[in-house]
């Protein structure tokens, strides 16, 4: 988000504050003194992440303390993480695989590579999983790891977990 | 000190030959037929050959128990094959040894994995060692890099790399572009896999020595049975080309959570710089230390000569620890 602030001393802690006081997660913050306004303010960039039914109440404690919010933009699904999927794919009703995490509301389904060497054989996919925070594609893996089972597929989870 | 060994297959015959000239002196041998005793010390290129020629190494008329009643070791090595589901008849062997005051040294995964509170127990009770270096890893000193060298350092995850057989064919799958089939098939005509491999490319073996690792070390308590085992044997080469386009590859990996109290094996995507990712028969282990932060040790997980290091180096400890009058 793009904050406007007044340009005295204490403003940008005073704006900070009502972020980490209602649980939000600041990831960077660029802060160009020289970029001043005409009204005597300046604008801070702050990337944070925050769940989504916060955010009003964020902006409200920020306008409280006189910090204008300029811009909000918002990309939900932060956590990104491939998997390697091993089995009848097609024959256990991919699509169905697929809807399983798209429709918990907190992952999606991103990407999906397959790979089908021979009929009959395995196919090969490479899964790539979207989702909101972190315990949510921990989350979204165990439901995906749950589907594998009930269709006798193999899941192929990465080492280092979430990214 | 007298050591007896029991188990004369390519570990125990590595363990004779490392043993000539280190001080320590071998009383007793046994095989699964026979049986040798000599307190005073036994030829043992007499024996290598003897069991070269005959298959036997001593008397048929005789067994581990004799060895046992005889008393005439400070040290039993216990390096008979893993039973993995009850650990016998090595269990009873080391038990006995145990309840004598005597020293025990294994190699043998089930009785530890299957009984390491009570051995403990007992080997404390009687006031002496009970040392499995060898049991997991090979020559790689994980046991006692762990208990000592990394000692009061709190562990909150471990991985590893197990299973050389596993490992090989992973490794020819990805450098080769071989299938699953042929990898094993050319893994056991290297004598790498056994002809049953069900063991080791199922991922029981390197369930077990998590299972070790997870007791005797990780402050758990936990069977086999607790562990979520995934094998190799449905890999498709496939799978390793979708794994190198992204800069990783596939390996077993043996896991340990001790705080979330999760033990699992299962092969799983890691990128290829991960220090984890070593090529062929070796195995590995990464730990994540609170004080000393990331760890892994790398090294050879089977054969006679480092499987009679990581036997030889329990002796050396105890030798060092117990035997101040000699």
């Amino acid at each position: 988000m793009k904050l406007e602030l007044k340009d005295t001393p204490g403003q940008l802690l005073g704006a900070l504050k009502p972020i980490s006081d209602i649980g939000g997660n600041i990831i960077t913050i660029i802060h160009q003194r020289d970029q001043t306004t005409a009204e005597n303010t300046l604008t801070v960039d702050i990337v944070l992440e925050l769940a989504e039914k916060k955010l009003d109440a964020l902006i409200e404690a920020l306008r409280e303390r006189g910090c204008g919010v300029v811009r909000i933009g918002k990309q939900r699904l932060l956590q990104k993480q491939s998997l390697i999927m091993i089995g009848h794919l097609m024959h256990t009703d991919l699509t169905d695989t697929v809807d399983r995490i798209d429709q918990t509301g907190f992952a999606e389904v991103s990407e999906l590579h397959m790979v089908m060497p021979a009929i009959d054989e395995p196919s090969t996919a490479k899964i790539t999983l979207r989702a909101v925070s972190p315990e949510d594609m921990l989350h979204a893996v165990r439901i995906l790891r749950e589907v594998a089972a009930q269709k006798d597929i193999l899941i192929l989870e990465p080492l280092e977990g979430v990214e | 000190m007298k050591v007896a060994i029991i188990g004369f297959g390519v570990v125990g015959q590595g363990l004779a030959r490392a043993l000539a000239d280190t001080g320590f002196t071998i009383t007793a041998v046994a095989d699964s037929r026979s049986a040798a005793i000599d307190a005073d010390g036994l030829n043992i290129p007499d024996i290598l050959a003897r069991k070269e020629e005959t298959g036997l190494c001593g008397d048929t008329g005789i067994g581990s128990a004799a060895i046992l009643s005889s008393g005439a070791f400070d040290i039993l090595v216990e390096v008979s094959p893993t039973n993995a589901d009850t650990g016998e008849p090595a269990l009873s062997t080391i038990r006995s040894a145990l309840a004598m005051g005597k020293h025990v040294v294994t190699s043998n995964k089930g009785p530890i994995a299957c009984a390491y509170h009570e051995l403990k127990a007992l080997a404390d009770q009687k006031g002496v060692k009970l040392g499995y270096e060898a049991t997991v890893a090979g020559a790689v000193p994980i046991v006692s890099g762990l208990r000592q060298g990394l000692a009061g350092n709190t562990i909150s995850s471990l991985h590893g790399i197990l299973n050389g057989t596993c490992n090989y064919i992973l490794t020819r799958m990805r450098d080769e572009g071989l299938t699953y089939p042929q990898a094993l098939q050319e893994a056991r005509d290297l004598g790498y896999a056994e002809a049953d491999p069900t063991y080791d490319v199922k991922g029981i073996d390197a369930a077990i020595k998590l299972v070790i690792l997870a007791n005797t070390l990780l402050g758990m308590d936990i069977r086999l049975s607790d562990v979520a085992i995934t094998g190799i044997d449905s890999i498709t080469p496939e799978a390793l080309s979708l794994a190198e386009a992204e800069g990783a590859t596939i390996r077993l990996i043996g896991e340990i959570l001790p705080g979330k109290n999760q033990v699992r094996v299962s092969p799983r995507v890691i990128s290829l710089d991960h220090p984890l990712v070593v090529d062929g028969t070796l195995n590995a282990i990464s730990v994540c230390c609170d004080l000393a932060g990331p760890v892994t040790f790398i090294g050879k997980g089977a054969g006679p000569y480092p499987t009679a290091s990581a036997i030889l180096s329990d002796l050396n400890f105890i030798r060092d620890a117990y035997d101040r009058g000699a």
